[in-house]
C-alpha cells in the first residue's frame, strides 16, 4: 500500500514545484467548517491534511487526504479530494474520492453571506477523515477492520448551507449539513460552527515570516444531528477543536488543531495538521500550454 | 492505482475548465491582447457604491506605514490580475485610470470588500479592514501611480 502514500505525497508536492507562481495566502485555519471566502479565480490550492485519532477498545488511526481547490469564478470554487488512512497494527488503504462545489449566492457582501455546497463522494467503509460528522456517527463505527470495512461501497451526496460573516477581523461560520447515501438510507444531518481571527489586523510594511498578522487562531465545534427518522442530539457525537493557521510569505499555509470529543460517542482525541500552497495563475499557465496567444 | 487515476482525472478536469474559461474572455480589437476587457463600462461598478460607503474616510490616511504595507498586499493579492504596476493585465483592468484615481477612498474600499463577483473580481472581505484600507492608501499614492503616468478616463 506504499503507492497510496507515495501518490498522495506526489500529488501534493509536484504541482507545487511545477508552478513557480505562488502567492502569500490569507487562509482560514479551519479543518471542518467552511466560510464564504472562495478561491480566487484561476488559482489552485493544493492541500494535504492529516488526522490522528484515538480509538477506545480498538486501534488508533491516521487518515490523510489531498485536496485540489480551484477557483473557476469569483462565485464558484470546485474541489477534488483523495482520501486514505492507516489503522495502526492493521493496514493502509485508499478510502475514496470526493468532488465538491461551492457557489456564492449573493453579489455583494452582507452581514451573513450564504454559500451553497454540493458534494459527491465515492468511498468505501474505511473513510476515517472525520471531515464532517453527521447523523449518528460514533466512535464505535470505526472498530471494524480495514479488510472488512473496505468491502462496503458508498456513494453519497452531501449538501451544505454555509453562512459566514466577516466582522472586525473575525470570521464566524455556521454550516448546516445534509448527507444522503444514494442507496436506500435516510438523510443524515450535522452542523459545524467556527470562529477565527488573525493575531493582528494591520498589514506589516516589510515582508516577515513571524508577523502577528500571519497567524490566525480560532475554534471549531461540529457534530451530528441524527437523521430523518430520529432528528436531534440523541446518540450523536460532538467535537470541540481549537485551530491555528500560519500563512507564510512563500505561499505555504500550515494548520494544526487538537480536537476533543465532547461525549462518550466521540473519539476522545483528534490531532489534525495540514499543509497547503496556493498557486496563482494556473489558468494562464494552462492557456499557454494550450497555445493561446499572449 | 485508483488514486493515480483520480489524480489524472482531476488534472484533466482542471485543464478543460481552464480552457473553457480562456475562451470566454473576449479581447477588444485594437487593444493590446494583454489588456483586460469585459465589454461595456469596465468601471461602472464604482458608481454603484452607496453614499454611506462613498463618504467613509480612510482611517489609515495618516498611518506612516500604510503605503508600504499596501504595496506588499497589492503584490500578494492584486498584481496577478491588475499587473505589477497596476496598468492592467489579461484578467483585470488598469487601476491608473482617472475613474479609479478620482474615486473616494470609501468607494475603493467598498469595491474591494464586495468585489465584482459576476465579472471575476473576488470579494476581499477576508482581508481584515485595516489591510483593505492600506490597499486603498497604496492605490491612491504616488508610489502606485506616479502623476506623470496617470492614464485618462475610459469611455463606456
Amino acid at each position: 500500500m506504499i503507492y497510496v502514500r507515495l501518490t498522495l505525497v506526489l500529488a501534493l508536492v509536484l504541482p507545487s514545484l511545477a508552478f513557480s507562481g505562488s502567492v502569500a495566502a490569507q487562509e482560514n485555519p479551519y479543518f471542518v467548517a467552511y466560510d464564504h471566502n472562495l478561491e480566487e479565480p484561476g488559482n489552485l490550492e493544493v492541500e494535504y491534511f492529516s488526522t490522528f485519532g484515538t480509538q477506545r477498545a480498538g486501534k488508533d488511526f491516521h487518515s490523510y487526504w489531498t485536496e485540489f481547490e480551484y477557483g473557476v469564478n469569483a462565485w464558484w470554487t470546485t474541489e477534488f479530494y483523495l482520501d486514505a488512512q492507516t489503522t495502526f497494527h492493521d493496514s493502509t488503504v485508499y478510502s475514496g474520492f470526493k468532488w465538491e462545489n461551492r457557489f456564492r449566492v449573493l453579489k455583494h457582501e452582507h452581514w451573513i453571506n450564504p454559500v451553497l455546497y454540493a458534494e459527491y463522494a465515492d468511498s468505501n467503509g474505511t473513510d476515517k477523515t472525520l471531515k464532517e460528522v453527521v447523523g449518528h456517527d460514533a466512535e464505535l463505527d470505526y472498530l471494524t477492520s480495514n479488510a472488512e470495512a473496505r468491502r462496503e461501497h458508498k456513494r453519497e451526496m452531501e449538501l451544505k448551507l454555509i453562512l459566514s460573516s466577516n466582522s472586525k477581523g473575525w470570521n464566524f461560520s455556521e454550516n448546516i449539513i445534509a448527507e444522503k447515501n444514494l442507496s436506500n438510507e435516510p438523510w443524515e444531518f450535522g452542523y459545524a460552527l467556527a470562529a477565527s481571527r488573525p493575531l493582528a489586523l494591520k498589514g506589516s510594511a516589510t515582508r516577515c515570516t513571524f508577523c502577528r498578522q500571519n497567524f490566525i487562531v480560532g475554534a471549531e465545534m461540529y457534530g451530528g444531528l441524527g437523521d430523518r427518522h430520529s432528528f436531534g442530539l440523541r446518540e450523536t457525537s460532538h467535537y470541540l477543536a481549537p485551530v491555528a493557521g500560519w500563512n507564510l510569505p512563500s505561499g505555504w499555509t500550515l494548520r494544526v488543531s487538537p480536537g476533543f470529543g465532547l461525549n462518550d460517542n466521540s473519539h476522545k482525541f483528534l490531532l489534525r495538521w495540514g499543509l497547503s500552497r496556493e498557486i496563482k495563475g494556473l489558468d494562464q499557465l494552462l492557456r499557454r500550454l494550450f497555445g493561446a496567444k499572449s | 492505482m485508483k488514486p493515480a487515476i483520480g489524480a489524472l482525472l482531476v488534472c484533466a478536469m482542471l485543464l478543460a475548465i481552464s480552457q473553457l474559461s480562456a475562451n470566454s474572455v473576449s479581447t477588444r480589437p485594437g487593444l493590446n491582447s494583454m489588456q483586460f476587457h469585459l465589454g461595456g463600462d469596465t468601471y461602472a461598478e464604482l458608481r454603484k457604491a452607496p453614499d454611506k460607503a462613498v463618504n467613509r474616510p480612510n482611517p489609515m490616511e495618516n498611518d506612516a506605514e500604510a503605503v508600504a504595507a499596501g504595496k506588499l498586499l497589492f503584490a500578494d493579492h492584486c498584481s496577478e490580475c491588475h499587473g505589477d504596476d497596476a496598468k492592467g493585465g489579461r484578467k483585470g483592468p488598469s487601476l491608473r485610470v482617472s475613474d479609479v484615481q478620482n474615486a473616494t477612498p470609501g468607494t475603493l474600499f467598498w469595491l474591494l470588500t464586495n468585489g465584482v463577483v459576476r465579472k471575476k473580481m473576488p470579494a476581499w472581505s477576508k482581508l481584515p479592514e485595516p489591510q483593505r484600507w492600506q490597499l486603498v492608501r497604496f492605490l491612491r499614492s504616488p508610489e502606485a501611480v506616479p502623476n506623470a503616468s496617470r492614464d485618462g478616463a475610459t469611455k463606456p
